[in-house]
């Protein structure tokens, strides 16, 4: 916990003190809380970053939510509907954590959906079979885990703690995924085909989630200043490359990549080139799915507005029944 | 334990048991116990397949996580008493749930209405929640340890969706009009299907004291059921109950399509394991 922090409130003498005392807890990896001061820029770039993380989690229940009535056993269907009520409590911390930087949720709902935030481009492909739900636990949610374990080492301390959480069940959700795909591995020859097709549309796309090459990231080198980001792009896809290039092998089915090697002399794993103009039109909003996805928030978000303006108007109620003195006075 | 302490989620005290406990033990249940665990369990499926759709699509993230997690309770209760029924023909949960045909289902038409909007699936939550909770905190003194041991696990969780549906059906009913016209809307369009939820069948009489008799729980039920609608100034519906018959595997129009979905998957495959 920071010393008690210079007021908020100051003029330019005091900003100067805060930006001493910010610039000090940065410098000894400390945290800032909420009530610290901190620079525009670093509360901006935080609220854009966690509010686009949470919409992840949110818009990331969609593809996956399409396969819970279709579940192929109760006992996966359990997992299922487990699994995407977690993100939703994912959202949940992660809205809560922008908050304390200033901006509310409804706000970030709107900015969702109106198309003014981003979420992660990965949900934007369509979840054709029940192996993609494997492929997009041990894929998806095993990117998501490289980038967000030093996550929960951000200089921003309510993310930092969100993270922790967070990280513990999206380990989980990621042997999930790799024992769906395992048991489609020891099963029928269609099983195996569906969980090779699989992986064979979700590995690009899943390397492609952090983000694009270090000499093209404008955001990073300002984020790793701030000790919000710990590594670079390249290095953590790295390190996701041979995290699964091992793991495919338990599968006995493989990734189609025939340049992903170990390269003793960098002592980095490899990986072959990767399609960024696909990235840059998913990103653009020209993905196989971007428009059913913000559809479908939109719908939900609008389908519900009766419901949400009920339960406030309750409220509302309740509490003027219970405080008659405040109405009186 | 103490009550206060009893959590839904956390393993449950005394002759409460899982679906694991239930996969375990090799008891081997009587044709009518079986035919009694498949009414029970196929109530929970349908209305938990029902609930499942609304994970990503529900007015607020809370509701998400509110719906979800009735949905995983309720599969948790159909995956024991499904697995326990198979014991007596030497199929699985799995076999029943995705490789039974339309008739061979015993659910009550109330578990395979439509979702319809937000008021429309509380008011069926609501009278699911208050008939299971009048229905489990009284199979769990049956004289058949399986029934007992589930109904005692499933009435704990039932009891907090009894909460979750009676308080949205006070606020909705005391929101705003258009939010009070929803749930009067809801109500009257989920009572037709009330009255088969309290209709004794010869397996009753089969059973004795292992089973509830339904039509003992319709006095409770509407004694509690009334109480919250009296405290939200609504009128329990005046409507003519339609005629049922899902325990003798005569089903509304709707379970078709739900095992379609339900099923398509599963039987695309015959034989493999997931």
């Amino acid at each position: 916990m920071a010393a008690p922090a210079a007021t908020q409130y100051g003029g330019p003498d005091i900003d100067a003190a805060g930006q001493q005392l910010f610039d000090e807890l940065i410098a000894e990896d400390s945290r800032i809380e909420p009530r610290d001061w901190m620079p525009e820029a670093y509360r901006k770039s935080l609220t854009r970053q966690i509010s686009q993380h949470a919409h992840s989690e949110i818009i990331g229940m969609q593809p996956e939510a399409n396969w819970i009535t279709r579940a192929p056993s109760l006992k996966r269907k359990a997992i299922l509907m487990a699994k995407v009520q977690d993100e939703a409590g994912h959202g949940l911390y992660l809205y809560s954590a922008a908050e304390t930087l200033g901006t509310p949720r409804d706000k970030m709902t709107e900015d969702l959906i109106a198309g003014k935030a981003r979420y992660s481009s990965i949900f934007n492909y369509p979840v054709l079979t029940w192996a993609d739900i494997g492929a997009i636990g041990w894929l998806v949610d095993g990117a998501a885990i490289c980038n967000q374990v030093p996550l929960c080492r951000a200089s921003y301390g309510p993310y930092g703690r969100a993270m922790v959480r967070i990280c513990k069940e999206e380990s989980f959700h990621q042997r999930q995924g790799f024992e769906i795909l395992l048991e489609l591995a020891n099963g029928t020859q269609a099983q195996r085909d569906m969980a090779q097709d699989a992986i064979n549309r979700w590995y690009a796309p899943s390397l492609m989630m952090f983000g694009p090459p270090d000499d093209d990231s404008p955001n990073s080198k300002q984020s790793m200043a701030w000790n919000i980001k710990r590594f670079s792009n390249d290095e953590l896809r790295s390190r996701f490359v041979g995290m699964i290039a091992e793991q495919v092998k338990a599968l006995g089915l493989t990734l189609p990549d025939p340049d992903v090697r170990f390269n003793e002399d960098t002592g980095k794993w490899e990986h072959g080139p990767l399609d960024w103009e696909e990235f840059k039109e998913v990103l653009a909003g020209r993905g196989p799915c971007n428009a059913q996805r913000m559809e479908r928030r939109r719908e939900a978000h609008e389908d519900g507005a009766w419901v949400r303006e009920a339960a406030a108007a309750y409220a509302d109620k309740q509490a003027r029944r219970a405080a008659p003195a405040t109405e009186a006075a | 334990m103490s009550e206060a302490n009893a959590s839904a989620t956390r393993i449950t005290p005394g002759n409460a048991l899982r679906p694991e406990d239930i996969a375990a033990s090799h008891a081997v249940p009587s044709p009518e116990a079986a035919e009694y665990a498949l009414w029970l369990g196929d109530d929970s499926l349908i209305l938990a397949q029902r609930l499942g759709w609304w994970i990503s699509r529900a007015p607020e993230l809370e509701e998400d996580v509110a719906l979800a997690n009735i949905a995983l309770d309720l599969i948790g209760h159909a995956r024991s008493f499904l697995t326990y029924a198979g014991h007596a023909s030497g199929r699985t949960e799995d076999d029943l749930a995705y490789f039974r045909r339309e008739p061979e289902f015993r659910s009550a038409h109330l578990f395979e209405q439509p979702n319809g909007d937000f008021a429309r699936t509380i008011a069926r939550q609501f009278v699911v929640s208050h008939y299971q909770w009048e229905l489990y905190s009284r199979l769990q003194h049956s004289t058949h340890p399986t029934l007992a041991g589930i109904a005692a696990k499933a009435v704990k969780e039932v009891d907090y969706h009894r909460d979750h549906s009676l308080q949205w059906v006070l606020r909705l009913a005391q929101g705003t009009e258009e939010s009070r016209r929803r749930m009067t809307a809801g109500l009257k369009l989920t009572w037709p299907y009330v009255e088969e939820l309290f209709a004794d069948e010869p397996l009753i009489d089969a059973l004795g004291g292992a089973a509830v008799r339904p039509s003992s729980l319709r006095e409770p039920f509407d004694a509690a059921v009334a109480a919250v609608l009296a405290e939200a100034d609504l009128e329990v519906p005046a409507v003519p109950g339609a005629t049922g018959g899902g325990r003798r595997g005569v089903h509304s129009e709707h379970l078709g399509y739900i095992l379609a979905e339900l099923q398509v998957l599963a039987r695309e495959h015959p034989g493999a394991s997931w």
